[in-house]
């Protein structure tokens, strides 16, 4: 049996999670609603985290384009993710939920304009 | 001079300023103005990239510029006036509004009702009074935040985070993905200023070790930061010198906190809270001058964009129904901060809102577990809520509906 200690990163009320794996049956206490619950089995079996970067943009007075992933992608593609990222440039202008970079890495997840620019 | 007219003239275009012209625009006001000194909307939200905004309003987890978005598009829907560019200069007790712009040049803005939502801004160096010479490199995680998010430049290789706020925070995993190494985060006191949330996804996440009641007790380099020494401080609060130790950076980040900007509301004459360092205000957000309303950062810190946009809209609807006369204001109870509550917004409340909903903010004064947030009038217990734990950083929410009208002031106490 193993147990294992979380923080909630769902919402600010930050609640401490304590989740028990018994022979693969997961108990989670602590939380105080349920996604803390699919949180914590989330987080002890495929940890996911969001994308929020910047791409490079052309042809605004702003440099960077602010982007953000649909879903959140598991956290050991995270630094890959970026790096592809890194190396992306768009044209202004741009639409708030235009597809910058779709199924990134082959996650199924898309990266989209977080903003629109018009200048 | 040119000179404009208008029924609402809001100050400030962040998420307070737009969710107040948006929700002043549904009220079925014509002539609104909203007035922003930089060049386009969204305040501080635009150079937010991180996801985390809008779980109470619109059940998602945007990120900052994805919300600002939802508001600017409405605005533009809404046909309301915007001004970019345009730098409030003063405002009379009589709400004339002197700005300049640079297309413009100055101008006078007359309004029925103003709103005032301009916001807070970071302290700085001077407000922390830490030894050394004046480098290069010390900068504010705000600013720290626009340079990279928006301007695209990195400020450094090395950096050292003063101060534990969610912003200091927020930029520790933001300079990290950058490729800027990021030592540590040193707070004097001796527990996390910030979100535990943040925490975990910003510094446990990546390794990065939070130092408590530590501080930076000098800054190195003449040109340039290159390096600073940390101290533990001991329970007096004063840095132990046997502990002291070099940490060689190029940059040093403050996050040590944000102050309301109200020097436009203290020259108009606007009644200021010592605790909360914004105007008081009553449950429609009105201030001691009469039609001279605030909203968002600038009443106080709010932690949460969705409580920042819903004072902006009981701003609009506060300047709506004082236009409209429909507000002969009452009799006014003050609402008190009782037991481990630091502050109370609003400040003051209509002694006759029965059956009217009434939202109010605070903030408890140290951390405390398995507790109940009471709201106390005249020995009367009206709401009592419980909650698993109460820390500084989470602003607590209670919305209530009294039945009758308030014969005292309401007490609010967390115990
Ligand atoms: C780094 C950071 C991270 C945050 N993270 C989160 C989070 O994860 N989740 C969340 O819910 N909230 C978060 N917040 C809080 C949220 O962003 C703020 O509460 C919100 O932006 C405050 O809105 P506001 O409209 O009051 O002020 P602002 O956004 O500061 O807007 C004020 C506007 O007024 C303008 N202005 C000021 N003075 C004048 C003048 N004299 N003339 C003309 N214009 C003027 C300014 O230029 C600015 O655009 C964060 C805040 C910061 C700083
Ligand atoms: S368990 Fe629910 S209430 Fe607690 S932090 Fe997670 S989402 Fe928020």
């Amino acid at each position: 049996m193993t147990t294992k200690q979380y923080v909630c990163i769902v919402c600010p009320m930050s609640c401490s999670i304590e989740l028990t794996d018994d022979s693969g049956v997961l108990t989670v206490k602590g939380n105080t609603c349920k996604r803390g619950e699919e949180y914590a089995k989330n987080e002890y079996t495929d940890p996911k985290r969001m994308i929020t970067t910047t791409v490079g943009l052309r042809g605004s007075r702003l440099r960077c384009l602010p982007v953000i992933s649909r879903k959140a992608v598991p956290k050991k593609l995270l630094r890959d993710c970026m790096k592809q990222l890194y190396a992306t440039v768009v044209d202004a202008p741009v639409r708030q939920g235009d597809v910058i970079v779709a199924n990134i890495l082959g996650t199924g997840v898309d990266i989209i304009a977080a903003r629109s620019i018009t200048l | 001079m040119n000179t404009l007219s208008y029924d609402i003239a809001v100050i400030g275009g962040g998420p307070a300023g737009l969710a107040a012209a948006v929700k002043a625009r549904e009220l079925g006001m014509d002539r609104i103005l909203l007035v922003e000194r930089d060049y386009e909307l969204g305040g501080i939200l635009q150079q937010c990239i991180h996801d985390g905004f809008g779980l109470l309003r619109f059940k998602k987890q945007l990120s900052g510029c994805q919300y600002a978005q939802k508001f600017i598009d409405l605005v533009a829907e809404g046909g309301i006036d915007v001004l970019c560019d345009t730098m409030v200069l003063e405002l009379t007790d009589d709400r004339r509004i002197y700005a300049v712009s640079a297309q413009e040049g100055l101008l006078e803005i007359r309004a029925q009702a103003v709103i005032l939502a301009m916001g807070c801004r970071e302290r700085t160096r001077s407000q922390v009074s830490i030894m050394g010479s004046r480098p290069a490199g010390v900068l504010t995680a705000g600013s720290v935040q626009r340079y990279i998010n928006m301007e695209g430049y990195l400020p450094g290789k090395k950096a050292v985070i003063l101060g534990s706020g969610d912003i200091g925070l927020i930029m520790a995993r933001r300079m990290t993905l950058e490729g800027i190494e990021v030592e540590g985060v040193y707070e004097v006191m001796s527990s996390l200023g910030g979100l535990r949330r943040n925490k975990v996804q910003c510094l446990d996440d990546y390794g990065i070790s939070l130092h408590l009641s530590t501080t930076v007790t000098k800054i190195h380099g003449n040109k340039r930061v290159e390096a600073v020494t940390v101290a533990l401080v001991g329970s007096d609060g004063k840095p132990v010198r046997e502990t002291e130790r070099v940490i060689p950076c190029d940059l040093l980040v403050l996050s040590v906190g944000l102050i309301p900007e109200n020097e436009l509301s203290r020259k108009a004459g606007v009644q200021l809270h010592p605790v909360t360092r914004g105007p008081v205000v009553d449950d429609t957000m009105m201030t001691s001058i009469p039609g001279v309303f605030a909203a968002g950062n600038v009443v106080a810190v709010f932690d949460l964009v969705d409580y920042v946009s819903r004072s902006g809209e009981i701003a609009a609807q506060g300047a709506v129904d004082f236009i409209r006369r429909q507000s002969a204001r009452g009799n006014m109870v003050d609402t008190v901060a009782g037991s481990n509550v630091g502050f109370v917004l609003p400040q003051r409340v209509n002694a006759d809102c029965g059956g009217k909903e009434i939202n109010l903010y605070l903030r408890v004064r140290k951390p405390m577990k398995d507790v109940r947030a009471e709201i106390v009038c005249n020995g009367k217990i009206l709401k009592s809520t419980r909650y698993g734990v109460a820390n500084p950083p989470e602003m607590i929410a209670l919305r209530f509906v009294p039945d009758g009208p308030l014969d005292g002031p309401l007490t609010v106490d967390v115990r």
